[in-house]
């Protein structure tokens, strides 16, 4: 907490919540952060002189007489090129043991780009991992989130796509992690890549929820210093945004707004996909990807928060353990990339998108076939082949730990349509069978 | 925008989120604009509840940095839209900012711009003659905006019957030349020039009357033409869980929709989605002009981070526009995406007033609000003989897929038709995902589209619909059926039936909205697809097993799907209908 001269200080309490206090103070803005005991705090209401505050930290144990500093600006963080390699707190602090560097002062959650200044995302990220590069490819500029249960391995897959991708920033926004998966992370990155492309914004399970409220803002405000200053192309990992949005519901109710569906809060759409969009194309070239992960109870996408994160993002991806192989696959049905129309077949080769479809439609009529077995009807000879393409598409391109080049995985699909169905079955344009459909 | 004096000033007394109390000194107008000076900018604002002399406002950006005293200034005007020439091909934000004219990657707050040409000179044609009687809307003369008629009228706000005094020559003018001059029945001479406003919560009336739709609005998408069609000045609704495909079906209607003016407002959805239209129209042809799409359209975007009560506002932007195309004697178009995101900036705010909440929080005349919105489509008679319509489609995002949500079946109370978008069929990949069952179109039952049909599509159309209908009616209750019993526990024929309800499927109600030939449909072609399906469908075959009659569907549906993907009577085209005969003939009955 910084002091300055001729600083009024307030030291009278009116009244406390858990995450809230009010106050009689004049000359107050909107937004701006203030200091109670300490603590740093934010206006969100002022009803003439009364300014209500959110205290990050959570209220427990201040006082009615606790000193309050109000700073006359905006939340801001010192944004610059030191940060690489370091991760921080809630509100800008070194958590890795390592000194505090100064930068220049840059306010966070600013405006947003003029929709006419964006650019249509073009540009092919590539994971290796056929059910995101094959079913559902990822463009840089895009936002997407996992839909996982919490008992699913989420975070290794991001951590994995991260280390893969080609990107030049990878920037983690760490929401209720466990101190376990903090350190899982900021180890599996050390490993990857050194410390030349990692930023970490962290609030583990020992700090207070509210300050969660930070971590989304804090990080892509540095992505988009990055991209925008910088022309980089930069990726945000943001885990767990159910957590993120826990933390909105806890504050509206502390404000004792009406709920709506689930008790979220009526603007989490609106507060959602502020977020969101700061995915972006510049037309300079730098660019923003979000991959985010939503927690699910028991799978239910229909809850508020994966249901409003749905309609903001671009596509979601499943994960799913595929039981013919034992092995954790990204759900070939319910994953959907909205973006990959922008680059299948045109920055990746023309026979993508019917290779893909088909290969789905059959994997699609394996998984009725295997209803069928489990209800006890006979199989059909067709039941059984697509049986058979399904084992082997799992097992050699969906499975998550393969690594394959998209030509690999189109020339492996076409092995295996050769291998098991007839042309009519496949029901591909006649153009590419007759280019690959070859011995 | 506007250089009125202020009606009366105020101070700010109470900031909660992007809602503002102001204590004025003067008479407060409801839904007036005001402007609040922040660090030199006026931020605007418009008044949304008064109680005594204090005015609780929605400001149209962010509230950051705002204090308490802080100077209000108020317009006494409503928001209004700018209407003139030049309004098609524009980008405009929700308050109908040009978003091309701002400076810079990001929006700064307090920035404006006109959203028309002011020095742009159009060839204009005078209509009206000095000395006729004229009415607010009447035609006066006429400018080329990229090849459309548009009109200049008698602003829709002046009252009373008045006269043509004189009319500009034809020549080139700018908007804000005077192209007319009138008299009123008080005497006074009123300069007319092409630009006009309009408050845009208010709907332009000044037609003859409202006509009931009876013509085909053509969208070249199969399953809606022919299934559930919709009309001329019809309204119609997209529910549909995300993932289920709402907005390629948008996208598909913007392009190929027979209207002359597409008028497009993205409402609270995604700004890639918006940027994926500003690329691609400037560069793809309206199939009926040969013109660039982009010259026939006008974007209204407010994506989900631009802030909310702009949002609120941009849907009736959009509509006031789309009404003063539609008085002009033009088919318009009005899409919006997604009304839901509409309706969820009404629930901020009616929280923010601490309103007693209907369902799910909603205010409780939300129903009220969209009725009264989609009943501003329709189809005109103007005074001189002439009929516009303005069709109007919009997207619901209901929440968890439930349609019985507050905004779903307010919506459905008033929309005309209904396209189900289903997720079983996205699932399956099935696209358009539009249920052909769940759907309807309430203008089927129109006496006036019967005739309509029987006269522009076919004799026999509204029949053979009905029997591909019925036909995927009992494809699924068989499908059931073959599910239940499993493939051995049914006959045969329960097989072909099923299989001729995929025919249909696969043949006549997917889509694919990425194949250029493929994507549109003209109304000849899906009468020739339709009758050439009626006919296999009535067909009788003769097979031993379930295995040959799924292998001998496959086969035809393959053939079909190649002819879906040739062009129209092309030798390709005929090619593969040669080949789909040979296999019929082996397969039928002696």
């Amino acid at each position: 907490m910084e002091k300055k001269s001729f600083q009024k200080i307030y030291c009278k309490l009116s009244n406390i919540t858990k995450a809230t206090c009010t106050l009689k103070a004049g000359g107050v803005g909107y937004e701006e952060m203030a200091f109670i005991q300490g603590r740093a705090a934010q206006v969100v209401k002022i009803i003439g002189d009364e300014v209500t505050l959110q205290v990050f930290s959570g209220t427990e144990g201040l006082s009615t007489d606790s000193e309050v500093i109000f700073t006359g600006e905006s939340p801001s963080l010192a944004i610059g090129d030191h940060m690489t390699g370091r991760f921080f707190n809630s509100f800008g602090k070194p958590i890795d043991g390592y000194p505090i560097m100064e930068g220049t002062k840059r306010e966070v959650g600013g405006p947003s780009v003029n929709p006419v200044r964006r650019v249509q995302p073009n540009q092919l990220i590539t994971t290796g991992i056929a059910g995101i590069d094959l079913n559902n490819t990822l463009v840089s500029g895009q936002k997407i989130p996992f839909f996982a249960d919490p008992d699913q391995p989420y975070n290794q897959v991001l951590s994995m796509i991260a280390l893969r991708a080609k990107v030049d920033k990878i920037i983690l926004g760490g929401m209720g992690l466990t101190w376990d998966d903090y350190l899982f992370f900021k180890s599996s990155f050390d490993q990857g890549y050194g410390k030349s492309k990692i930023i970490g914004f962290i609030n583990t399970t020992e700090d207070s929820p509210v300050e969660r409220l930070l971590i989304p803002d804090m990080a892509l405000s540095t992505a988009e210093y990055f991209a925008y200053e910088k022309n980089e192309k930069v990726l945000v990992l943001l885990t767990d945004m159910t957590l993120y949005a826990d933390a909105l519901s806890i504050v509206s109710n502390r404000m004792d707004q009406i709920p709506s569906k689930d008790s979220m809060p009526g603007s989490l759409y609106s507060d959602l996909a502020r977020l969101y969009e700061k995915a972006v194309q510049f037309p300079d070239g730098g660019n923003i990807t979000i991959l985010a992960v939503t927690t699910l109870s028991g799978g239910d996408i229909t809850h508020a928060i994966p249901d409003n994160t749905g309609y903001i993002t671009e596509g979601q991806l499943f994960l799913r353990r595929a039981t013919e192989i034992s092995k954790v696959i990204i759900d070939p049905f319910r994953s959907l990339s909205r973006l990959k129309q922008l680059v299948i077949g045109k920055s990746t080769r023309s026979d993508h998108p019917q290779v893909m479809n088909a290969a789905i439609r059959l994997y699609a009529d394996a998984a009725n076939a295997r209803t069928k077995l489990e209800n006890g009807f006979e199989l059909s000879d067709y039941d059984k082949r697509v049986l058979k393409f399904a084992k082997d598409y799992s097992e050699r391109i969906l499975a998550i730990d393969v690594n394959l080049e998209i030509d690999q995985m189109l020339d492996q699909t076409w092995h295996l349509f050769k291998a098991y169905l007839s042309i009519d079955e496949v029901g591909i344009k006649q153009e590419f069978i007759d280019q690959y459909w070859k011995n | 925008m506007s250089n009125n004096l202020y009606t009366c000033t105020g101070e700010i007394t109470a900031i909660i989120a992007n809602m503002v109390v102001v204590k004025a000194n003067g008479p407060i107008r409801q839904n007036e604009i005001c402007y609040y000076l922040h660090n030199n900018k006026n931020i605007m604002g418009e008044v949304i509840r008064t109680d005594r002399n204090y005015a609780y406002t929605q400001v149209f950006e962010s509230t950051r940095g705002f204090k308490i005293g802080m100077t209000t200034n108020f317009t006494g005007n409503m928001l209004e839209a700018y209407l003139g020439p030049g309004l098609l091909t524009k980008n405009f934000d929700g308050l109908q900012n040009d978003l091309n004219k701002m400076e810079g990657v990001f929006l700064e707050r307090g920035a404006r711009t006109y959203p028309l040409d002011v020095e742009k000179r159009w060839t204009f044609k005078p209509i009206a003659q000095p000395g006729e009687q004229v009415l607010a809307g009447d035609w006066l003369g006429e400018v080329d905006e990229n090849g459309i008629p548009h009109k200049i009228m008698v602003p829709f706000k002046l009252e009373g019957t008045l006269k043509v005094v004189e009319v500009a020559q034809a020549n080139d003018y700018c908007i804000n030349d005077t192209i007319a001059t009138l008299s009123n029945e008080a005497g006074e001479i009123i300069k007319v020039t092409m630009v006009q406003t309009w408050p845009v919560r208010l709907p332009i009336k000044s037609y003859l009357e409202k006509l009931r739709p009876s013509k085909l609005f053509e969208t070249g998408i199969r399953v809606i033409d022919t299934l559930n069609p919709i009309l001329e000045g019809g309204t119609g609704f997209i529910p549909g869980p995300f993932g289920s495909g709402k907005t390629v079906l948008q996208h598909a209607l913007a392009k190929q929709a027979a209207a002359e003016v597409v008028i497009i407002v993205a409402c609270g959805e995604r700004a890639n989605e918006v940027v994926e239209i500003f690329t691609e129209f400037p560069k793809l042809d309206d199939p009926r002009t040969g013109k660039k799409l982009m010259e026939r359209t006008s974007i209204v975007a407010n994506t989900s981070n631009m802030p909310v009560a702009a949002r609120e506002a941009s849907v009736y932007t959009a509509m006031t526009i789309a009404e003063y195309y539609r008085a002009m004697g033009l088919r318009t178009l009005l899409l919006a995406d997604s009304t839901s995101r509409w309706a969820q900036a009404l629930r901020e705010m009616s929280n923010r007033l601490e309103e007693l909440p209907g369902p799910d929080a909603y205010p409780m005349d939300l129903s009220a609000i969209i009725s009264n919105y989609y009943s501003r489509a329709g189809q005109i008679l103007l005074r001189n003989g002439s009929k516009g319509s303005l069709t109007f489609i919009g997207t619901v995002s209901p929440a968890g897929g439930n349609l019985l949500e507050p905004v779903t079946a307010a919506t459905k109370k008033v929309a005309r038709c209904f396209f189900a978008l289903s997720q079983e069929r996205a699932d399956n990949k099935r696209y358009p995902a539009i249920d052909p069952i769940d759907s309807y179109s309430k203008y089927l039952e129109y006496q006036e589209y019967l005739e309509y049909s029987k006269i522009h599509i076919g004799e026999n159309w509204i029949e053979d619909v009905d029997f591909v209908r019925n036909t995927l009616i009992q494809g699924r209750e068989v499908y059931e059926q073959i599910n239940i019993l499993g493939d051995d526990g049914v006959t045969v024929d329960y097989h072909v039936m099923f299989w001729k309800s995929e025919l249909i499927d696969f043949v006549f109600l997917q889509q694919d909205a990425f194949d250029e030939i493929d994507a549109n449909t003209s109304i000849p072609r899906q009468k020739y697809m339709l009758e050439k399906i009626n006919v296999l469908l009535k067909t009788s075959f003769m097979f031993d097993n379930f295995d040959e009659v799924r292998n001998f569907f496959k086969r035809i549906i393959y053939i079909l799907k190649q002819m879906n993907y040739s062009e129209f009577q092309s030798d390709k085209f005929v090619g593969f209908e040669n080949e789909l005969q040979q296999v019929i003939n082996e397969k039928v009955k002696a």
